[in-house]
């Protein structure tokens, strides 16, 4: 048992949940090519849930702030998004593919630069004075969040709104019989290249040298004479534009997007992190990746059990690790 | 208690008084339904917030799955209403499964998660509360789904049940109300939730309730001296949770509807924290206050914001923002600066007033 245990350590321990995952399925699905479809939308909702979720992780680890109102970063990227794309609807039914392109560009920056613009002020004027207060965090943040969403209602009202996506992300991709969306390949590669992009930051560079060693022990860092509480703000920035990028992606996934939006996302964004373990960027990946794939395989199999099955999930990692996967937080 | 009381906590015991008297009277005071239904919706969420203020107040855990326990309750007794027919019978074996069903997954959680930081509790019992919620209205042949359950009550609290007759057969009419099953429907309500409110006021009082605000002021500490922490968190909540169950059924009955929006819904429970905040989280006075002031906002609040919109139809958002249905707007403006600026809400700052140093 013991030597079992270190042979699949070697090769990835934890990492190789999703493949188990993805084996057990393929057993009991049967069917190859709807196995294909699931995997792969099983992966893009994954990256889209990892998109929203690293940031709070980040946030977390760095921190020691959860935002309870990070799901508002999530809706507001998806509705300014909606808004960008539906304002330049004739670029996208347009059939120049370098006029599609550039509406989605222009659409998901503009989300981007909102959870830039968003997250500085939350970051200064709501969570700057409760730092090191969780209950009183829980509270402001919550407080926050609340009227966020009462904000998005008087703005966009209350009706669901469609979102038109570009016209070269339409359609399927067909090997065969196996049929894959495109727009979930698009999210997939968009997602893999965020966490790339995370990971060399932090592992690769000077600030991400900083921001992993605040991770450890916030007041070593600041005694040799760093200004944590700038990095902060920029892990914070970083954050909430992730978020509206996810919720951005998300948008043009579900191409029906409600109100309701973030706070079904912060569900599912919360699982993700406490699977993942708080404040680790792989963490979060691994539990965002086995979320998406049990979350569409239940689905296909029994879906009474969809919604209870994230929970259960959670449920029986945290008794096997009651920190999560990976955590960085000790 | 040695201490003097401030000028502050007088204040605060006669407020108290005069709510408790109106609540009381109410059937006599104010005789329209609306009002009626209004009294009854305080009693009720009175114990709802002040056993969650048990938590988070005294305690100091953060939780969101307080409306969760809230459901079992009101939907254990409208499932046995509606499958045994109205009884006593039925709002007592209902009641007492609803709250041995919130009481083994208080434990549950409590357990697994009551052991790791605050903020993953919190995370946790949002991620529960919310699948209860969709599971209800998924399970529909259970449930009722959205549409929720209509089902009779006991015969007592019929409208048409007559409590007292005169020589001539009619209902006795008491100060021009008449004594029929709604005033004792309003009074089983007004008893049971008097007696759990007592209840949980005398826990607070005893060696338990100074335990807990240990646990809250420094939990380490509290372990060193020899009080086992996760064992007193978990108990808390589990009372809490059995409370709020109780609560549940009572409201179940007096409703005669029970639904994922007046049973479940997240926005009950985004109004108990208003109302512990509001009120002053630590203090059952607090609890009593909060419910007090946002319940009468909930009903009569939105009739002044429709008035306001009319008044600045001409400038652009403003009347957007000051639709009756944007009133949690306010509410939550105001919550977070309550949050900043009188942490201790209404009944803390008050009892404060008026003492030395």
């Amino acid at each position: 048992m013991e030597q079992l245990s270190q042979t699949l350590e070697r090769f990835g321990g934890v990492y190789l949940l999703p493949f188990a995952l993805a084996v057990v399925a393929f057993i009991m699905i049967g069917a190859p090519s709807s196995w294909v479809t699931l995997t792969v939308a099983g992966l893009a909702m994954g990256m889209m849930v990892f998109l929203m979720a690293s940031g709070l992780s980040l946030v977390f680890g760095l921190m020691d702030v959860l935002n309870f109102g990070h799901s508002a970063f999530v809706s507001f990227g998806a509705f300014v998004a909606a808004s960008v794309l539906a304002a330049l609807g004739g670029w996208l039914g347009s059939d120049s593919v370098i006029l599609n392109a550039l509406a989605l560009i222009l659409a998901l920056l503009s989300a981007v630069a909102f959870g830039v613009v968003a997250g500085w002020f939350f970051e200064s004027v709501i969570i700057k004075p409760v730092y090191k207060d969780h209950l009183r965090q829980i509270l402001i943040t919550m407080g926050a969040l609340i009227v966020s969403e009462q904000v998005i209602l008087a703005i966009w009202g209350g009706t669901p709104i469609t979102v038109h996506r570009p016209q070269f992300l339409e359609g399927a991709f067909i090997f065969g019989d196996v049929s894959i969306e495109v727009y979930r390949v698009f999210a997939f590669v968009l997602g893999l290249a965020v966490f790339i992009g995370l990971h060399v930051l932090l592992n690769r560079t000077r600030i991400g040298l900083l921001i992993r060693a605040g991770v450890e022990n916030r007041e070593m860092v600041e005694s040799l004479g760093f200004r944590i509480d700038r990095l902060f703000i920029g892990v914070f920035v970083l954050g909430s534009a992730l978020a509206a990028l996810g919720g951005a992606m998300w948008a043009g996934y579900v191409t029906l997007i409600t109100p309701a939006l973030g706070a079904e996302m912060m569900i599912v964004v919360f699982i993700v992190v406490i699977i993942g373990g708080l404040g680790s960027i792989q963490g979060t990946l691994l539990g965002a990746i086995i979320v998406g794939l049990t979350a569409n395989y239940i689905g296909y199999l029994a879906p009474k059990l969809s919604l209870a099955s994230n929970m259960l999930l959670m449920m029986a990692i945290l008794m096997w690790r009651p920190n999560g996967l990976r955590p960085a937080v000790k | 208690m040695t201490r003097k009381m401030t000028f502050g906590a007088l204040g605060v015991k006669a407020v108290m008084l005069i709510i408790a008297a109106a609540l009381l009277f109410a059937p006599f005071l104010f005789q329209d339904v609306r009002s009626i239904e209004v009294a009854a919706r305080i009693c009720i969420f009175i114990v709802l917030v002040a056993s969650y203020d048990l938590l988070i107040g005294y305690t100091g855990i953060v939780s969101f799955a307080h409306t969760m326990f809230f459901g079992f309750g009101a939907y254990g007794a409208a499932i046995a209403l509606k499958e045994m027919g109205p009884g006593w019978n039925a709002v007592l074996l209902g009641g007492v499964l609803g709250m041995l069903v919130s009481l083994v997954i208080a434990a549950a959680i409590g357990l697994v998660s009551l052991r790791v930081k605050a903020i993953f509790f919190a995370m946790i019992t949002l991620a529960a509360a919310s699948v209860v919620l969709v599971l209800a209205s998924q399970l529909s042949q259970f449930t009722g789904g959205e549409d929720g359950i209509t089902y009779k009550v006991p015969d007592l609290f019929k409208p048409a049940t007559k409590l007292l007759v005169d020589d001539a057969g009619k209902v006795v009419k008491l100060f021009g109300v008449s004594l029929n099953g709604k005033i004792a429907a309003y009074y089983f309500v007004f008893l049971s939730t008097l007696v759990l409110f007592l209840l949980l006021l005398r826990i607070t009082v005893s060696p338990l309730g100074t335990v807990l605000e240990a646990i809250r002021e420094n939990d380490v500490r509290a372990e060193a001296i020899g009080y086992r922490v996760v064992a007193y968190r978990t108990f808390v909540f589990c009372l809490s949770a059995a409370v709020a169950s109780l609560v549940g059924t009572v409201y179940a009955v007096w409703l005669k509807y029970t639904g994922p929006e007046t049973a479940l819904s997240f926005d009950i429970m985004i109004d108990i924290l208003l109302m512990v905040v509001i009120g002053g989280m630590g203090t059952m006075w607090g609890a009593v206050v909060g419910a007090v002031l946002l319940v009468l906002a909930q009903y009569y609040l939105r009739d002044l914001m429709g008035a306001a919109a009319e008044v600045v139809s001409s400038v652009p958002l403003l009347p957007e923002l000051l639709n009756p249905d944007r009133w949690l707007f306010w509410l939550g403006l105001i919550f977070i600066l309550l949050v900043y600026f009188f942490p201790k809400g209404i009944v803390g700052t008050l009892m404060t007033k008026g003492a030395r140093g």
